[in-house]
């Protein structure tokens, strides 16, 4: 077997810390940073706008989303379609996403087409016309992703109402994509109002990757970008979300063969890389826990006990708002939802208690860094590091730290933030309940079931 | 990557090919921009060569080359990758089984995992224990799978679309149920012998590194026989399905078997496809499903190429109640298209960007891998991808007419709709 501390040392070797990324403020407030890398002679635009579900209000949920869509049907000087068919045109790839922090548009082309993305999405941000027709037709279509995504997938449902049921105050209690009520009672006003209170060059970052000279970059970003107007952003509360003071569950009935569990435990999220611990010891948690097939909740309770016949654990240290580690798991063949819960709580509960084994952390570390070196393969996945930084207002540089600061945590370390958060008082629990396909058909006699 | 000269006219993926000692096929693409290593062993191994009765074998002939082999146990094996920092995932699919490798380019590293692979791909065990588990997990999933619309309607789909031929195969409970240890043992002789392996390699080694992997990955392969696939009959005639399904969606699929990859017709039918439902929102499909009426978050039509006549797609999912309506207006829609072909303005702007966006085909070497990997199992030119941007200029409008008109007969589709309207 091979130490892990020699991957360790061979990993220090590949993440040397570099010129990038460059860094720039516009006059009307736009940030730009630029990272340069000439693998192959593509780039990628992203433009971040630092406004997700978590700044929409109770009746209007979705509507980030919403004006994402409309986003792309025209502006004053570009027709409906325009947009993606001029970047198609131009061999380039164009879509756009919206999560809870934040909403991000992005074109990936030749290294040459660098200029139109760039055109194009200046446009955007201060031109864009909604028209009533266009929007009616959209929502529809809104309707039909969320549909698609939510309603007919028990697991997304799960997701959806552990988030609902976790946080009381917190805005991320709702989804991204919306309530279907509020999307079926959306107006055109209440996209063109968000659209008119957020798209802002001075709300946005840029971020460009690839094969580009920053200098340049700059030129154009100063060109398209530069005479847009700034706009009053509203001032941001800080939005809190109550302790929690014990076990929250929740049960989901929908088809579905598996007993499956979706747990989520309140955690800290990194807001300072030279001070914050937690957030690492967690991210090393997370990976150690369900990272691969050799972490303990696979080989636990899929290989020894075949309790579950899949396992995951998932968190994000890096988020505007409150954080959360999440561990999944479907059940075995002929086991219960409830044994199913057991499994993965005892495991957990066994971290706290005892700790990890030096050779248990010391593999978490080398796959978190080693999935560092292998995000450096993607233009896109490098943008999308450092627009989520940004957007988080932490600095790009930050991710140099981050191996430097794996490295050096602890197994103490990991047993105390177990033993500090992932603990029942800050756990919700949600339950897919499965439900048979077809119901038993009317008139057929049910022993002690009623209707 | 690599790309020695980075105008993209005059791209040039070199791709190093050879055959090992064992009889496998290498291709091998050198780049030490980044210290990582990127290798593919796959097999002519694919859910095509499953038997009807016991569909499911192959795949579970896969997966449990992972649970345990000469040198290494199960457990042993999956903590050597993790502490490798490396990542093994399996690759399947009608034609293919195997895994891919990623792992870091440094010596120990790179070898350590290379090791364990091989030792999976050259030596299981198949320990009795972890089949009845892995068993086990494959029938759940396939119950699983019955509950989930858009796998019920592509399962369905296929059965209609092959009635003979075993692309149509689908594993199920029974399927899974009936089928013994000892015939994964029979079912690895027969199919994971050197005469069927193809090793593709992206990534920061020498070529004599590149060489050693390509051995140790399978030199101890026994040589096997050469896959044969049947052909393809002619599709049968069109057929509708209709399954009940509590989804507030209907899932529509419309399929024919058409294409091959060394099919003579694929640049015409490729390029075609992009004005059909290929391209995204400059699509016909997505115009008019999506952007005109609002039915649908998503509308498409692609050929999925294999060793035989793999299918041409269309799909979409829409509200229970518009269903029919939907599936109508994808059926007018691709019936024009085959009619009449695209305008000269489509073809032209599908060229464009189809050969302007070549190079984000290969802008990561987790992309070429998978380019690579194709070229040397379908035994494609070694200049296909260099090729490439050229083919898709010189096709006409008339070939992509008459390709559309000989290949695709709209009356012979195989529709599904799951959760259908009453």
């Amino acid at each position: 077997m091979v130490p892990a501390r020699a991957a360790l040392f061979a990993l220090a070797l590949a993440s040397g810390a570099q010129a990038n990324p460059h860094e720039f403020t516009l006059p009307n407030g736009l940030r730009l940073v630029v990272k340069e890398d000439h693998r192959a002679p593509t780039v990628v635009h992203q433009v971040w706008y630092r406004a997700g579900s978590m700044d929409e209000a109770p009746g209007t949920t979705g509507v980030a989303h919403v004006l994402e869509h409309m986003m792309f049907k025209g502006t004053r000087r570009f027709g409906p379609g325009e947009f993606s068919r001029l970047v198609a045109e131009a061999g380039g790839r164009d879509n756009a996403f919206t999560s809870t922090d934040f909403t991000v548009y992005h074109e990936q082309v030749h290294r040459d087409r660098l200029p139109l993305a760039m055109q194009l999405e200046a446009d955007r941000m201060a031109n864009l016309v909604i028209r009533p027709e266009e929007f009616a037709r959209e929502i529809k279509v809104v309707m039909e992703e969320r549909r698609s995504s939510y309603e007919d997938r028990p697991r997304a449902l799960l997701i959806e109402n552990l988030l609902a049921t976790a946080f009381a105050a917190h805005p991320y209690k709702w989804p991204t994509i919306g309530w279907m009520q509020d999307l079926e009672n959306m107006s055109w006003r209440d996209a063109r109002a968000w659209y008119k209170q957020w798209y802002a060059p001075n709300n946005a970052i840029v971020v460009v990757v690839g094969d580009v000279e920053p200098e340049k970059v700059l030129a154009w970003a100063r060109r398209y970008y530069g005479a847009l107007a700034p706009k009053a952003i509203p001032a941001r509360k800080t939005l809190g979300e109550p302790v929690q003071r014990g076990l929250k569950r929740v049960t989901v009935k929908a088809p579905a063969e598996l007993p499956y569990v979706r747990l989520g435990y309140k955690a800290p999220v990194l807001r300072d890389f030279a001070k914050d611990w937690e957030p690492f010891a967690i991210s090393l948690l997370a990976e150690l826990l369900g990272g691969s097939d050799a972490a303990r909740l696979h080989q636990v309770l899929v290989r020894e006990r075949r309790v579950a016949s899949s396992v995951g654990a998932d968190y994000e240290m890096i988020s505007r708002g409150p954080g959360m580690v999440f561990v999944e798991a479907a059940a075995a063949p002929g086991r219960s939802g409830a044994e199913l819960e057991a499994g993965v709580r005892e495991v957990i509960a066994g971290i706290a208690a005892a700790g990890v084994t030096a050779e248990e952390l010391n593999r978490a570390k080398v796959q978190l860094l080693a999935q560092l070196v292998y995000k450096r393969d993607s233009f896109f996945a490098q943008a999308l590091e450092l627009g989520e930084l940004g957007s988080s207002g932490l600095p790009y540089r930050g991710a140099d730290r981050i191996p430097e600061r794996l490295k050096a945590i602890t197994a103490e370390q990991i047993q105390a933030a177990a033993a500090r958060y992932l603990v029942d008082d800050g756990l919700t629990v949600a339950v897919l309940d499965p439900q048979p396909l077809n119901p038993r058909p009317a008139g057929a006699a049910v022993p002690g079931v009623k209707h | 990557m690599i790309l020695a000269v980075a105008a993209p006219a005059e791209a040039r993926v070199k791709i190093d090919h050879w055959i090992a000692e064992s009889g496998a096929r290498v291709n091998f693409v050198e780049s030490h921009a980044l210290p990582i290593v990127d290798v593919a062993v796959e097999f002519a191994a694919g859910s095509a060569y499953d038997s009807g009765e016991r569909a499911g074998l192959a795949r579970l002939t896969l997966a449990m080359l992972k649970a345990g082999s000469s040198r290494y146990s199960e457990t042993e094996a999956s903590r050597r990758i993790a502490d490798a920092g490396a990542q093994l995932q399996e690759n399947f699919d009608l034609d293919r089984a195997g895994f891919a490798l990623r792992s870091l380019s440094s010596e120990a590293e790179r070898k350590s995992a290379a090791q364990t692979l091989a030792d999976m791909l050259q030596a299981p065990l198949f320990p009795a224990e972890a089949f009845e588990r892995e068993k086990a997990r494959a029938i759940a999933n396939a119950r699983e799978a019955e509950t989930q619309p858009d796998r019920v309607a592509e399962r369905r789909l296929y059965a209609l679309m092959y009635p003979a031929h075993p692309y149509g195969f689908s594993e199920t409970p029974d399927t899974l149920a009936s089928i013994r240890r000892e015939d994964l043992e029979r079912h690895y002789r027969a199919h994971y012998g050197s005469a069927r392996a193809v090793v593709t390699i992206v990534g920061d080694l020498d070529r004599d590194a590149a060489r050693a992997l390509a051995e140790e990955l399978t030199s101890r392969l026994s040589k096997g026989a050469d896959s044969a696939l049947a052909p393809v009959a002619t599709p049968p005639a069109g057929a509708t399905l209709r399954v009940a399904h509590p989804s507030t969606q209907s899932h529509v699929l419309l399929g024919v078997a058409a294409l091959s990859r060394n099919d003579p017709d694929y640049f015409p039918l490729f390029v075609g496809n992009y004005s059909l439902g290929g391209g995204g929102f400059v699509s016909r499909l997505l115009r008019e499903v999506r952007e005109k009426r609002g039915y649908a978050y998503s509308a498409y039509s692609y050929f999925l190429p294999y060793e035989r006549e793999g299918p041409f797609l269309v799909g979409l999912e829409t509200r229970r109640d518009q269903a029919r309506e939907a599936l109508e207006l994808a059926r007018s829609v691709v019936g024009e298209f085959v009619m009449h072909g695209p305008t000269e303005a489509e073809l032209k702007a599908a060229k464009k960007s189809l050969v302007g966006g070549f190079p984000l085909r290969i802008d990561t070497n987790r992309k070429l891998l998978g380019q690579i990997a194709v070229i040397g199992f379908y035994r494609l030119p070694l200049d296909w991808l260099d090729e490439f941007p050229a083919r898709v200029q010189r096709v006409t409008l008339a070939q992509i007419r008459s390709a559309f008109a000989r290949r695709i007969d709209p009356s012979k589709f195989s529709i599904v709709v799951v959760g259908a309207p009453d």
